[in-house]
């Protein structure tokens, strides 16, 4: 940490009622502090919206803007009556991915909230996206708010051209799959808005070619026929993971429009992707540093008493844990972090043991490789200490269909410290969490229906809304659906089926 | 300095989630129609412009995603353990559903409670019109009122020459005046006062001339400030303020008569209340005060609530002309029609006693009719019996008498065809 280079000669004020003056004066402190820390940040850009526009943010997956759809009304309804029923606060803030980063001040805040919330989003988490390896390998932080913007212009375009309630079905069709309309392994290109707009044409008259090349219905020369039907050509040649854009390359029956929304929720998607596997994390990151930024700046003067004791109480209840509770990824990620950096500090016998690595090294430089180079299922396998899980005082019970009790399979001690490490690493594995769904293959010859497979990890069964969720596929195949349940050993469960849609 | 930048957008962008929720609310028409329906039906007649509750249940706003359901094996990690050690085993919940863990516990803990939330009173009046099948024009004259009346508001300090308001200007010029003024009037009396002391002292001495001179000229600088003073300036002007209010022209009175025999059931009544809704709403766009009489009959006629009006059903015969003998009665006694524009508003199933149908129109035409401005008749059922006929004959003599057979709420609307093409002329 560089030194300080002057002490204040008086306390920041530190009254109540927030001014833009007072807004400006805080986030210098800040963000000379979070320099003093070399936090790498994407440029700040701070936005004061009211309690409403919070709602609206809220209620459209928190971005500024994006295309329209009935889900974002039902969310922004609901967000609405809890708030004026009093059961729930507004977030404090909302942070976008962008670059400037978006931090969203609510007008409500006092002051002391106000510089909670810069230190938390416009230091913590802006760093975390910038520097984490799944969001700069994922997301596109330049170019979001663009593309946002040419989404929702593209699907008010197309509900003008055909019909809000064609555009409607097709976006809820999209949503169903949404989760698993991203590309796991494989990196995206990344491309200019410019860039988008011109291949988007291009796209479109090739996409079709292609097609239609698929689908082929001229007879053939038999020659070729033969040599066709010999090879039994499978399609696809290996299962797809990412449905959605398979169905956007090679659904039979969509019109070009239909594609470009198909990859517009696919895109969006994939942009949420890295969020979804670092809560953890990202939160417990942000909140790590808008500990450690405050509460430099009271050492070095510049906050008072009262505003420290506003703020603290606010971070009490963010990393509040009630026991037997599900866990609070602020509380757990804060925690790790927090204790991280003790092992580098104070390491003691245990940590040694554990930690050979960090223990007693430079606390800032590990806290940064953590940061950058893990997500959630990694972090904990990696940095979850013994300690901790005795000051959480982690268990992990086995549910077994196939048992007539839970069983207790793994306490906080000796014993047990690597089982509940490992247990609650594959707790916060996407891919444990959501099931595995590919496809699996098409019926080119016959009557094109599209057969999804899903692989059971642990024999978990799929939900019972499986069946609603396949009408949506078939709705944007066009052709009918299948999806078989594949057990560890290889056998076939369950089957569901779902027709062709009229056409 | 930074690149730091602080943008307030509290006023730029609100009601960013309007399209959202009109799209929401297309989606879920049958719901809320239904609700309107229900609410329409609970309501008294004067309170049917409010917002209403919308429950939908929660099944019909899922959006399926694929998930895990129960069974197999899981293991959860949790904190706060206080006395499981490993090897433990814990008894599983009844009814299978497990703790659930991680992921899957948002989706099980949510029950099948509805998804409730509030139709604003225009949402709400939308959907009530789109039920009767009123025609947009009609659906804006109900919406906004269509007449203003100006009316004095105070005064402002600026307007057109003709609305001057002469005294208040002057009076306010004359405080100015005052008040600019007084500080300088007082110097000045203390300076005359001066001078006139050093005009008794002996006017040889240099020191008392030039104080004398220095004296009078400071008096007369003072003089002319006061009298720079303007009489009149721009800031004293006062003009007479008129606002536009919306102003219905007077008070009315509805009377609403229905038959209430047995064989009036509920969704006839039902039929009967969306068009008794219809003209009061339509009243209350052109008059202060409005009277509604509730008027039951079934051989008799009885003024009762609106609660018992709707909600009491007897049995017995019909004799439609003791209820409009009771209007006629109730006219008399309590709304002259030189101050009350009256307007009747008679449901029934057409049902009558027949010798009864033939007084029934002669009361209309006689008595009743010269005294209204508007006399609507709905028939809640298809048949036409004599009462039909009778009044038939009546539609085509009056102008001011409509009627119609209404089965579906969508047929209401045509009986006010002419009331509503009337004023809208007129507006």
């Amino acid at each position: 940490m560089k030194p300080l280079a002057h002490r204040p000669a008086e306390k920041l004020p530190s009254p109540s009622d927030w001014t833009f003056e007072l807004i400006n004066d805080y986030h210098d402190v800040i963000r000379r502090t979070a320099e003093r820390y070399s936090l790498d940040t994407y440029p700040n850009q701070l936005e004061i919206i009211s309690a409403e526009q919070m709602m609206d943010a809220y209620s459209s997956v928190g971005m500024p803007v994006n295309y329209r759809h009935w889900s974002y009304g039902k969310e922004f309804i609901a967000t609405q009556q809890n708030y004026k029923r009093g059961q729930m606060g507004l977030a404090y803030e909302i942070v976008i991915n962008s670059d400037p980063c978006i931090a969203y001040l609510m007008e409500e805040n006092t002051m002391a909230m106000q510089a909670l919330v810069i230190a938390h989003a416009s230091y913590g988490h802006n760093s975390f996206f910038k520097g984490n390896y799944l969001f700069r390998m994922w997301t596109d932080a330049s170019s979001i708010i663009d593309y946002l913007v040419y989404a929702k212009n593209f699907v008010a375009e197309c509900e003008e051209r055909h019909g809000v309630d064609a555009v409607e079905e097709l976006l809820d069709s999209c949503h169903a799959l949404m989760n698993h309309g991203v590309d796991r392994y494989r990196r995206p290109s990344k491309l200019s808005l410019a860039q988008e707009r011109l291949r988007q044409v291009e796209r479109e008259q090739h996409a079709q070619q292609q097609i239609n090349d698929l689908w082929r219905t001229l007879p053939r020369r038999p020659e070729s026929d033969a040599e066709e039907t010999a090879q039994a050509r499978r399609f696809p040649e290996e299962p797809q993971e990412n449905l959605l854009y398979f169905i956007e390359k090679n659904a039979p029956l969509l019109e070009p429009w239909q594609r470009e929304i198909v990859r517009i929720v696919r895109k969006i998607a994939q942009y949420f992707y890295p969020q979804r596997q670092t809560q953890v994390m990202n939160e417990g990151w942000a909140t790590f540093w808008h500990h450690r930024l405050l509460n430099t700046m009271y050492d070095d003067g510049y906050l008072s008493d009262g505003m420290m004791i506003e703020w603290l109480k606010s971070h009490t209840n963010v990393v509040a844990q009630p026991p037997m509770q599900n866990l609070n990824p602020y509380a757990l990620g804060f925690a790790m972090y927090t204790d991280i950096k003790r092992i580098c500090e104070h390491p003691d016998e245990e940590d040694r043991l554990w930690f050979p690595d960090i223990a007693g090294s430079d606390w800032e430089k590990t806290l940064d490789h953590a940061m950058r180079n893990f997500k959630d299922e990694s972090f904990i396998g990696q940095f979850l200490s013994p300690r901790m899980m005795r000051e959480f005082r982690l268990f992990s019970i086995l549910d077994d269909e196939a048992l007539a009790e839970y069983e207790i399979s793994a306490i906080h001690d000796e014993a047990g410290y690597q089982h509940v490490r490992q247990a609650l690493s594959r707790q916060y594995d996407l891919s444990t969490r959501e099931p595995n769904i590919q496809v699996w293959s098409v019926n080119l010859r016959g009557d094109r229906s599209l057969t999804l497979r899903h692989t059971q990890h642990l024999n978990r069964p799929l939900h019972d809304n499986a069946i609603e969720v396949l009408k949506h596929v078939a709705r944007l195949w066009g052709f009918a659906v299948h999806l078989e349940s594949v057990n560890d050993r290889g056998d076939t469960t369950r089957r569901w089926e779902v027709p062709a849609p009229a056409h | 300095m930074s690149l730091q930048q602080i943008i307030d957008r509290r006023l730029s962008g609100k009601n960013k989630s309007v399209g959202n929720r009109e799209r929401f609310l297309r989606r879920h028409k049958e719901q809320i129609r239904e609700a309107v329906r229900r609410a329409v039906d609970g309501r008294g007649i004067r309170d049917i412009e409010r917002g209403e509750e919308v429950h939908i249940p929660k099944k019909d706003l899922s959006e399926p995603v694929f998930g895990h359901g129960d069974g197999g094996v899981r293991e959860v990690v949790r904190p706060g353990n206080a006395e499981h050690v490993k090897g433990d085993r814990l008894p599983k919940p009844k009814g299978g559903q497990g703790q659930g863990g991680g992921s899957s516990a948002s989706d099980s803990g949510e029950g099948d409670d509805d998804f409730v939330f509030h139709l604003t009173k225009e949402e709400f009046m939308q959907v009530f019109f789109d039920d009767l099948a009123l025609p947009n024009m009609e659906r804006n004259q109900l919406a906004e009122t269509p007449e203003w009346k100006s009316h004095r508001a105070g005064f402002t300090s600026d307007g057109t020459p003709n609305n001057l308001h002469v005294v208040r200007s002057m009076r306010g010029a004359l405080g100015r005046r005052i008040a600019l003024a007084t500080g300088k009037r007082r110097q000045l009396e203390e300076l005359e006062q001066q001078l006139a002391e050093l005009r008794g002292q002996d006017q040889n001495n240099h020191e008392v001339q030039r104080l004398v001179l220095e004296t009078e000229a400071h008096i007369e600088l003072l003089r002319e400030r006061i009298a720079g003073i303007p009489f009149l300036d721009p800031i004293d002007l006062r003009f007479r303020n008129r606002v536009k209010v919306p102003v219905p022209t007077s008070r009315a009175v509805m009377f609403c008569l229905m038959d209430v025999s047995g064989s009036m059931d509920e969704s006839r009544k039902d039929l009967a209340k969306r068009f008794f809704i219809l003209l009061y709403l339509f009243l209350t766009r052109h008059y202060d005060k409005i009277d509604v009489v509730f008027i039951r009959h079934h051989t008799q006629a009885q003024e009762v609530d609106e609660e018992n009006f709707f909600h009491a059903t007897e049995t017995g015969g019909t004799v439609v002309s003791s209820a409009l003998v009771l209007m006629e009665q109730i006219i008399r006694e309590r709304y002259p029609s030189n101050e009350w524009n009256i307007y009747g508003a008679q449901a029934s199933d057409g049902d009558n006693w027949h010798h009864d149908s033939g007084r029934c129109r002669e009361l209309l035409a006689e008595q009743l009719l010269p005294l209204c401005r508007y006399f609507a008749y709905v028939q809640v059922a298809e048949a036409e019996q004599n009462l039909w006929e009778e009044y038939t004959k009546l539609a085509d003599e009056a102008k001011h008498f409509a009627m119609r057979k209404a089965v579906e709420p969508a047929q209401i609307y045509p009986v006010f065809r002419d009331l509503f093409k009337k004023e809208g002329q007129s507006a």
